[in-house]
């Protein structure tokens, strides 16, 4: 088992009348890649300040190695950031910034240079040591903060968003390398990002927040295969909600028809949404279905198609790579586990219908604006 | 550029009353007052006026110094203050900017004269009166009253700008207040030292009304011997001569002041 690092108790964060975090409680693992995702304002990037001291909570505990650290200043704390924009000292090169830290804590300058040159050689910038930062392209200043950061060995590396600003080709690049930095350090890394796909890639444990609160905490398959509310399925990944009702265990209802399901635990009888990826539908001749709909829109997706069905007035997603033409109707046949059951929450009936569907849908995440909390 | 003829009144204005004059004040410069034939003797005779160039130059050394040590502290407090709070205390330190430099300095001459407000007080309290006024500290405190808010806003403007991200890193790396200041601040506000620097130590050093009224005959500085070589003097050649000098001495003091706030950084790190 891994020893808990970090423990946030009941984090209340207020700014004014704002109730930005509300009762976050969080146990961070050692050595663990730990991810804090959400959509902008979700209160993840102030979870994060909170942890590296630059703000306060209203309320509730942060503890770090089992010792408070409340009124622990953060140049006191065994914790380093990469800031989102990366924040380098524009009046440094790149060899000072990287040196910053141990030249505070007062190291000899021939430790200073052999550390410095480590990492230079870990993110590979040898030769770059007396350039300007501000000469250097985004996906370069990116590997000098974190650099600058682990160079001064921390306990936990914090990363707000920091791959926000670089290209998506780029941006997969430096995930696999951040996640091989990781490793090889071996330190606990927390990382802030909107990016599902992000999160889930990387990470070993994904924290979903909303609305200053935790939706869930999980591995990336628990995320996606259980999310625990409509907000969650419709977050990672693409999901179709449905009303159903519960008959009893492994036994559901929606669309007047039962099917057999692998979730249990319910009330009987008792109201919930029922989630089905778009990808684990299987298309079958109309007769041989469980439901017969017919096809509204089709968008090729590379991969797959993206298939609009309208079931009785409710329009499903399906990700199929076969090519069903528009009018054409389709029968559909759904495996037990292929239906996921969800107790119905505040974000029950807000998501997983398509009927406004548009192509644009998954570049939505992407245009989202800095998280600032202010 | 197709909207460069935007900037012809400004070129031809420039080109009437700066250019054209400097190449009177050079021709000038060079020739006899009397004969009106080219002549170095105006430049040579400047010998004669070192110590009150030097004079002038050490004063305003002071006085800009003095500004630099009264004015970071408050631009770094504004800096920090809530927006609203920032804009209010902008306005109060461009107050006294308001009022007539003349009357201000004039005011100060009320204040510090021997029977000026305060000797009266001090000899209502049984005190002998001090010495305040026409001596060089009160020259310095004149500099340092009309040209302090030259020295604040240029420092407020370039600490106002300076990322707080690049705070927190710092922070964030093991810095404590003081060597944040150290570290991060004080280097990333040197544009605004520089250019408060000269914002107050030009001006100060080519001043003459401030000399006349708050200073001595002992205090007399480059202005006054220019503004007089035109008024009583009659000299204009030699008045020239100084003009030119004066400028040439406050481009060599301006280069020594950017060599050291040089630290050509940019406020904010560049997006790709």
């Amino acid at each position: 088992m891994a020893q808990e690092l970090i423990c946030l108790k009941d984090l209340v964060m207020e700014f004014g009348k704002d109730r930005v975090l509300d009762s976050i409680n969080l146990s961070i693992e050692d050595k663990k890649f730990m991810t804090l995702l959400g959509p902008s304002g979700c209160g993840k990037t102030t979870t994060l300040r909170i942890i590296a001291g630059f703000q306060n909570p209203t309320s509730g505990e942060v503890f770090f190695d089992g010792q408070k650290i409340n009124d622990v200043p953060p140049y006191k704390r065994q914790i380093n950031t990469v800031f989102q924009n990366y924040a380098l000292f524009p009046h440094l090169d790149v060899y000072d910034n990287i040196a910053f830290g141990l030249r505070i804590s007062k190291l000899p300058e021939a430790e200073i240079d052999k550390r410095v040159g480590e990492m230079l050689e870990a993110v590979s910038l040898k030769g770059f040591e007396n350039r300007k930062v501000t000469s250097l392209s985004g996906g370069q200043q990116q590997r000098v903060a974190i650099a600058r950061a682990l160079v001064n060995r921390p306990k936990v590396l914090l990363l707000d968003e920091p791959l926000g600003a670089l290209d998506l080709r780029l941006r997969k690049d430096m995930q696999n390398e951040l996640k091989a930095i990781q490793q090889e350090v071996g330190i606990t890394f927390v990382y802030v990002t909107h990016d599902q796909e992000e999160a889930l890639s990387m990470s070993d444990t994904v924290v979903v927040m909303d609305g200053g609160k935790i939706q869930q905490i999980g591995t990336p398959e628990d995320i996606y295969n259980e999310p625990a509310n409509a907000f969650v399925a419709d977050f990672i990944g693409e999901s179709n909600i449905l009303d159903g009702i519960m008959i009893d265990d492994f036994r559901v209802k929606f669309f007047d028809r039962e099917f057999a399901c692998v979730d249990q635990g319910f009330e009987k009888n008792e109201p919930v949404d029922v989630v089905i990826r778009p990808e684990d539908v299987d298309i079958v001749a109309p007769d041989d279905g469980h439901l017969c709909g017919t096809v509204t829109n089709v968008t090729f997706k590379g991969v797959h198609y993206d298939t609009i069905v309208d079931f009785k007035g409710f329009k499903w997603l399906i990700q199929t790579t076969d090519f069903h033409r528009e009018g054409s109707v389709i029968g559909i046949r759904l495996n037990p586990d292929d239906i996921h059951v969800m107790h119905k929450s505040e974000y029950s009936g807000m998501f997983g219908d398509y009927s406004s569907y548009s192509e644009e849908y998954d570049d939505i995440s992407v245009v989202e604006d800095d998280e600032e909390n202010e | 550029m197709k909207r460069k003829w935007l900037t012809a009144p400004y070129i031809v204005w420039m080109l009437l009353f700066t250019i054209i004059p400097l190449c009177i004040v050079i021709y000038f410069a060079f020739t006899d007052s009397i004969t009106g034939e080219f002549t170095f003797s105006n430049i040579t005779g400047m010998w004669d006026y070192a110590p009150i160039f030097l004079r002038s130059i050490w004063l305003s050394v002071i006085a800009t110094i003095i500004c630099l040590i009264i004015g970071y502290p408050v631009a770094y407090t504004i800096a920090q203050c809530e927006p609203r709070t920032q804009q209010m205390l902008q306005m109060l330190i461009m107050l006294p900017m308001c009022m007539s430099f003349l009357l201000r300095t004039l005011a100060w001459v009320a204040l510090l004269e021997d029977t000026g407000i305060i000797n009266n007080l001090v000899t209502a309290l049984g005190l002998t009166p001090l010495p305040l006024i026409r001596n060089s500290g009160a020259v310095i405190l004149g500099m340092v009253y009309n040209y302090l808010p030259y020295m604040i806003l240029p420092l407020y403007t370039s600490i106002s700008k300076i990322n707080p991200r690049l705070i927190e890193a710092a922070e964030d790396l093991g810095c404590n207040k003081s060597k944040v200041f150290g570290k991060v601040t004080l280097p990333l506000s040197m544009p605004g030292i520089a250019s408060g620097i000269t914002m107050v130590f030009v001006p100060a050093v080519s001043t003459f009304y401030i000399s006349q009224k708050l200073g001595s005959p002992g205090t007399i500085l480059v202005g006054d011997i220019i503004e007089s070589q035109f008024k009583g003097a009659y000299n204009p050649n030699l008045g020239a001569a100084m003009s030119l000098i004066l400028m040439i001495l406050i481009f060599i003091c301006i280069g020594i002041s950017n060599h050291f706030t040089n630290s050509d950084s940019e406020e904010e790190v560049m997006m790709p």
